[in-house]
């Protein structure tokens, strides 16, 4: 995500990631074309086929990949293999799913395996960014390469031990035989001689074909922390203790853009344990990720820093956006969404087809801001001491965080370190590392090692929030009923109004979540950005753009089924229409169109796979059949993170406006699945998300501060009502079929899906969000 | 002063008696399997027992603890293998695991004081506990395998 607004706003060319040697070797060889690997690989007949790589848009990120096993496996003489997890962890197991993939391919025993978290270095490791649904996406290629290379290792020092042709040996569960000889050498015999052989180039691996796997694929893994997470030893953001550190927390300014204009400290420093209160300096809408400022109170522990601010008298000029509310911006929203905006894709005609059209069926749809309120708030320790600086944190970008804070201290990036905890919950809020720069400067400013805890008031009152915005869509139908025009109207608060002056224009990556790459087959089809102007810190958020996206489009396609006395399922079948790669020229989509950031040719939009998925759930949820009275089911298909996704939603709405849902089926096409039991998961945690965010989530901003600060008016779906039983259904590929994302995507379809459910269930058509008590009487 | 046991091990306080313990287990012991959610008892995830009951850890105080046996997930299982432990690990139960501490420990109060509950009753006793990564349907079954055995 970052690296994307970064580029859109430097303007600049697609940056060439720096790679390793090895991989630039292998790659050169390789990107070539499909003949050129045959022929290098042409002595193992067969082979070829079990890993053809593919281009993806890993490379294009900054620091791109590594592919180097020497980066990240170590093998140690009693046979321990040491593999870096160097993507956060953050509750969608990527930690112990890549090195899984690793340890598979290099036919390592998974239960001898050991993850080591890496420090924020992407020189090193590559991109370490654990956003965008990309951890697999990206890395599941360089993960086999690591493990086949460092098998080749094993196998070549146990072929030159035994004066043997490497094509006499081969390496099974965590030893190398001799395939003749039934000589073995186990690897922790072999560690040695293997780690010091140059790592061969890539045209020279043999991969595993697929029936070979041991753990991808299967969803026998367990994720690594399990036990330690059940025994209350994980380590997340507050967990680590250093002698002589101290605890602050910090009085923000309540509207951003705010400064502290005066404060009275002499209450806050007559409690016990209050040893310092320190002004940090604060920064406005625009400054990235840079502290909001205030006043900290630092002390010997939690408790005391909290009474401490509780104490403080503090007096705030609340600056440019003081009068800001939620309401008039929803209006100005409207207003907006209801005029021309910049086109930002344009297919035929579809101005003259609406204004030919026997009639124009016309929906709005509206969502306030969201904060992620994950379980952890964001913490952060720092230790700056000698020129250095020591971090350890809860953060998504470990070398962002690197980068931002030396950039914020006015230090050296080599001299500051970051250590990545476990994430109590990310959703994008630990991308932005403005408390980690807050304990940086702290522990500085008082000369120890300094925690900064945020309070679950602090979380909520000054996240980076996700969007706000007006979706307006115009369909024009023939006299034949028959769709001919699709305009749609966004406006939103943009995450651009984060890093630059705000011009109320949305980013690429933005438009390209739902606006643009809407794939009904429609003869005309305008999308267009409306002007949307942000009032408090915009940031992404789980699934970002594509959550009002979905709920737009999925709901209007449902309402105008209904007015049509359609079936919801068949219509949206037919507006998806015939299956197809779009054309994205033929589309009208720009060259330079988001796509997620992936190639279009390796990664096309395609409707076939997309009514698969609609036809999948619907199969599975029984579509069609008669449910009592207060029931419903609502179906909802998305795209995102190029992993296509539907769900059917089973609702029930009580009497008293109640929501509960005692079924969902989602079928979710993400390629090629290393672990399904993860993608289960978080299947059934989207559906959670967007209960959620469908039923309760909305902040609201009075004279320019938010109102919600806790969970009494900023609820989360609870064990009392939560989606009941999640069906996944995954369709299964080959590793050919390109992995795609999981994390996010489940999030955007179930919001419509629920919609859509509690308006068969209630006669009840829920526009804006969230439903809060829409329903009741 | 004020005295009481952690994990079966005696300790006294003489600082702040207000002091949640939460903050005093965190920060005075070291103990930080308990974590802090929202520090209004609206979230669950710093879930201890006292004398065996559940409580949220941010509201109770440490003069609330005088002469009580307080338990932390550390201390519920010299082994870790709690029941509910086990069946958290069988149904593979955790995303992030943040609040998995506070839901276990809340899980294993209910059960010590109705070994057999209904659906309903395990879904009134957990939502007090939230889970914003969303492992309600394998808590629910979790806390079900644990009651039963299956």
């Amino acid at each position: 995500m970052l690296s994307h607004i970064q580029r859109e706003i430097a303007g600049a060319a697609p940056m060439q990631a720096a790679r390793t040697v090895i991989q630039n070797v292998s790659r050169r060889g390789f990107l070539k074309g499909g003949a050129a690997f045959a022929l290098a690989v042409q002595f193992l007949p067969g082979e070829a086929e079990a890993f053809v790589s593919y281009k993806h848009g890993g490379l294009e990120m900054p620091n791109g990949v590594v592919n180097n096993p020497l980066v990240f496996v170590s093998i140690a003489r009693d046979g321990t293999v040491t593999i870096v997890a160097h993507r956060s962890e953050m509750g969608t197991g990527s930690r112990t799913s890549i090195p899984m993939v690793v340890a598979d391919e290099m036919e390592a025993d998974w239960s001898r395996v050991k993850i080591v978290q890496a420090e924020g270095d992407e020189k090193k490791y590559g991109n370490q960014d654990t956003d965008g649904s990309r951890s697999l996406r990206h890395h599941i290629q360089p993960a086999r390469e690591i493990g086949a290379a460092m098998r080749h290792m094993l196998e070549q020092a146990a072929a030159q031990q035994w004066q043997a042709d490497i094509a006499d040996v081969q390496a099974v569960g965590h030893q190398v035989i001799h395939k003749s000889l039934g000589a073995r050498l186990s690897y922790g015999e072999l560690a040695e001689a293997a780690m010091a052989l140059p790592v061969p180039p890539r045209a020279e691996l043999r991969f595993k074909d697929e029936k070979e796997f041991r753990y991808i694929g299967k969803g026998q893994v367990q994720i690594v922390d399990l036990h330690d997470i059940t025994t209350g030893k994980a380590v997340y953001g507050a967990d680590v203790n250093l002698p002589g550190m101290l605890t602050a927390v910090v009085a923000r300014p309540p509207v951003v853009g705010g400064k502290v204009k005066s404060f009275d400290a002499a209450a806050a420093r007559a409690v016990p344990g209050v040893l310092h209160v320190v002004e940090i300096p604060g920064n406005g809408i625009g400054s990235k990720f840079k502290p909001l400022g205030g006043v900290a109170v630092v002390a010997r522990n939690t408790w005391a820093a909290l009474q401490g601010r509780d104490a403080l008298a503090v007096t705030w000029d609340d600056g440019l956006h003081g009068k800001a509310s939620t309401a008039e911006q929803e209006k100005a929203l409207r207003a907006s969404a209801g005029a021309p905006g910049d086109p930002v894709r344009d297919q035929g005609d579809a101005e003259a087809a609406l204004a030919s059209a026997a009639r124009v069926f016309t929906r709005e749809y509206y969502q306030p801001h969201m904060a992620h309120a994950a379980m952890e708030p964001p913490v952060a320790l720092a230790s700056v001491k000698d020129g250095k600086c020591e971090l350890w944190a809860c953060v998504q970008s470990p070398y962002g965080t690197r980068v931002d804070v030396a950039d914020f201290l006015g230090m050296k990036e080599e001299d500051v370190t970051v250590h990545v905890t476990l994430l109590g919950g990310g959703f994008g809020r630990k991308s932005k590392c403005d408390f980690v720069m807050e304990a940086a400067y702290l522990s500085r400013e008082v000369g120890a090692p300094v925690r900064v805890q945020w309070t679950r008031e602090d979380d909520i009152r000054h996240c980076f929030y996700h969007t706000t915005s007006v979706e307006k869509i115009d369909i024009g139908l023939d006299a034949n009923d028959k769709p001919v025009a699709w305009r749609h109207r966004s406006a939103a608060t943009s995450i651009l109004s984060t890093f630059a002056p705000d011009e109320g224009k949305q980013l690429s990556i933005e438009i390209g979540m739902g606006l643009e790459d809407m794939p009904y087959e429609i003869a005309n089809v305008r999308a267009e950005q409306c002007k949307g102007f942000a009032h408090t810190r915009v940031g992404w958020y789980r699934s970002v753009s594509n959550i009002p996206r979905a709920f737009a489009i999925q709901s209007i396609t449902a309402e105008l089924a209904h007015e049509l006395g359609r079936d919801e399922k068949d219509f949206l079948l037919e507006m998806i229409g015939t299956p197809r790669k779009l054309d994205w020229q033929a589309a009208g989509l720009p060259q330079q169109f988001w796509n997620n950031g992936e190639p279009y040719e390796e990664f096309p939009i395609d409707t076939g796979r997309l009514r698969n998925v609609v036809e999948l759930a619907a199969a599975k949820a029984g579509w069609g059949k008669s449910l009592p009275p207060g029931e419903g089911l609502g179906i909802a298909v998305h795209r995102s993170f190029v992993s296509y996704i539907a769900m059917v939603v089973h609702a029930k709405v009580g009497s008293d406006g109640s929501v509960t849902v005692p079924e969902v089926h989602a079928a979710i096409d993400c390629g090629f699945v290393a672990n399904p039991e993860r993608v289960r998961s978080q299947m059934q945690g989207a559906c959670v998300f967007g209960m959620t965010a469908a039923l309760y989530s909305r902040i609201t901003l009075e004279n320019g501060a938010v109102v919600e600060s806790n969970f009494h008016d900023y609820d989360m779906a609870r064990a009392s009502a939560f989606p009941e039983v999640v069906h996944t259904h995954i369709v299964e590929h080959p590793f050919a079929v390109h992995a795609t994302g999981v994390g996010e995507p489940g999030v955007p379809p179930f919001l419509p899906a629920l919609t859509n459910a509690i308006f068969n269930a209630s006669g009840k058509r829920i526009r804006n969000l969230p439903v809060g008590d829409q329903l009741r009487a | 002063m004020v005295s009481f046991t952690v994990n079966g091990v005696g300790h006294s306080f003489d600082g702040d008696p207000n002091t949640p313990l939460l903050w005093y287990l965190r920060d005075e012991l070291g103990l930080n399997g308990t974590k802090y959610g929202c520090g209004t008892g609206l979230c669950g995830a710093c879930t201890i027992h006292l004398d065996g009951q559940a409580v949220r850890g941010c509201l109770a105080t440490v003069a609330e603890a005088e002469g009580a046996a307080v338990t932390t997930i550390e201390g519920l299982s010299p082994d870790g293998n709690h029941p509910v432990q086990v069946a958290w690990r069988e149904l593979n139960v955790p995303q992030c695991g943040f609040c998995q501490a506070g839901q276990i420990m809340q899980a294993a109060s209910l059960l010590a004081a109705t070994p057999n509950p209904s659906d309903a009753q395990i879904m009134d006793e957990m939502q007090g506990n939230i889970c914003r990564c969303g492992c309600y349907q394998r808590i629910v079954g979790a806390v079900r395998r644990a009651s039963t055995g299956v």
